[in-house]
């Protein structure tokens, strides 16, 4: 039985943080980075790319479990991440069991933000490393 | 309100290399150690860095004509065939409109999702990696829905 490593706090996060997240992604929509596109548009800063913490559960899952075991990986954008905000990621195990072969594991992972509320929830697949069955 | 005659569209074919650098970029800008491997395997989330690669031959998104003000990204799913790619593979994408619906909502208005999915396939023609973006257009601007 695998179990998920202690939570990992990100923060206090910075526009720095998700300028090269949308630097890096490709993603350049300038309400993530641009106070007065964002204020025009009804929203008092810049917020995240949800797929920048989105990521950051990413990080977290391939660090338990390895960049190379992961089979599926669906993300549910919830809150928005505010500059200032910190960030904190955690997983659990949702079932263990064995698929063509292969021992799998489906975690959920969640970022909360400092409020308790949830920026955004995934539910993840993942090859269990060492323990294939014949 | 979203276009329900944009399902079945397909954008054109467009190449992405998985590189070593943009690899490391990406696990920089995540908060990830970069990978010491010559040929490291890309992230779960990886795949959304196809931005840099798409045209808007490519891209069949536009055609489902969600309202850009009370549009918002509702899900975002990647499923792997196998192994995630790793730098040095070439893949070769292709996006496509898949389902458009409507729902009602907790608070009572329409909500309209509209899904896109994009196939990665390999250099021998596997199927490498499925990408599948749901968005939605709620019924008042966002900024008003909070």
């Amino acid at each position: 039985m695998t179990t998920a490593p202690e939570p990992w706090t990100v923060g206090p996060v910075t526009r720095t943080d998700f300028v090269r997240y949308q630097g890096a992604s490709g993603d350049m929509n300038p309400i993530h980075h641009d106070e007065e596109f964002a204020r025009a548009a009804g929203f008092p800063t810049p917020f995240a790319v949800g797929m920048w913490q989105a990521s950051l559960l990413g990080t977290y899952a391939t660090r338990w479990l390895g960049a190379e075991n992961v089979r599926s990986f669906r993300i549910r954008f919830l809150e928005q991440v505010w500059p200032g905000d910190t960030l904190t990621c955690q997983g659990k195990v949702v079932k263990e069991y064995t698929e063509d072969g292969e021992a799998r594991v489906d975690v959920e992972l969640t970022c909360l933000r400092q409020t308790g509320g949830t920026a955004v929830t995934v539910w993840s697949t993942f090859v269990l490393e060492g323990d294939h069955v014949e | 309100m979203a276009n329900p005659d944009a399902v079945g569209t397909a954008g054109e074919p467009f190449r992405m290399d998985v590189e070593r650098g943009k690899i490391r970029e990406f696990a920089i800008a995540t908060g990830a150690e970069p990978p010491a491997d010559e040929h490291p395997f890309a992230q779960p989330t990886f795949l959304t860095t196809a931005f840099f690669w798409q045209t808007d031959e490519s891209n069949p998104w536009p055609a489902v004509e969600l309202d850009q003000q009370r549009g918002l990204h509702a899900e975002q799913e990647y499923t792997f065939f196998g192994p995630p790619p790793r730098a040095g593979t070439r893949l070769t994408g292709q996006s496509r409109i898949g389902e458009v619906y409507t729902k009602q909502g907790r608070r009572g208005g329409e909500l309209t999702f509209a899904v896109m999915y994009t196939d990665f396939h390999d250099e021998t023609g596997r199927l490498v990696a499925r990408a599948k973006l749901t968005g939605v257009e709620t019924a008042r601007p966002p900024a008003e829905d909070s």
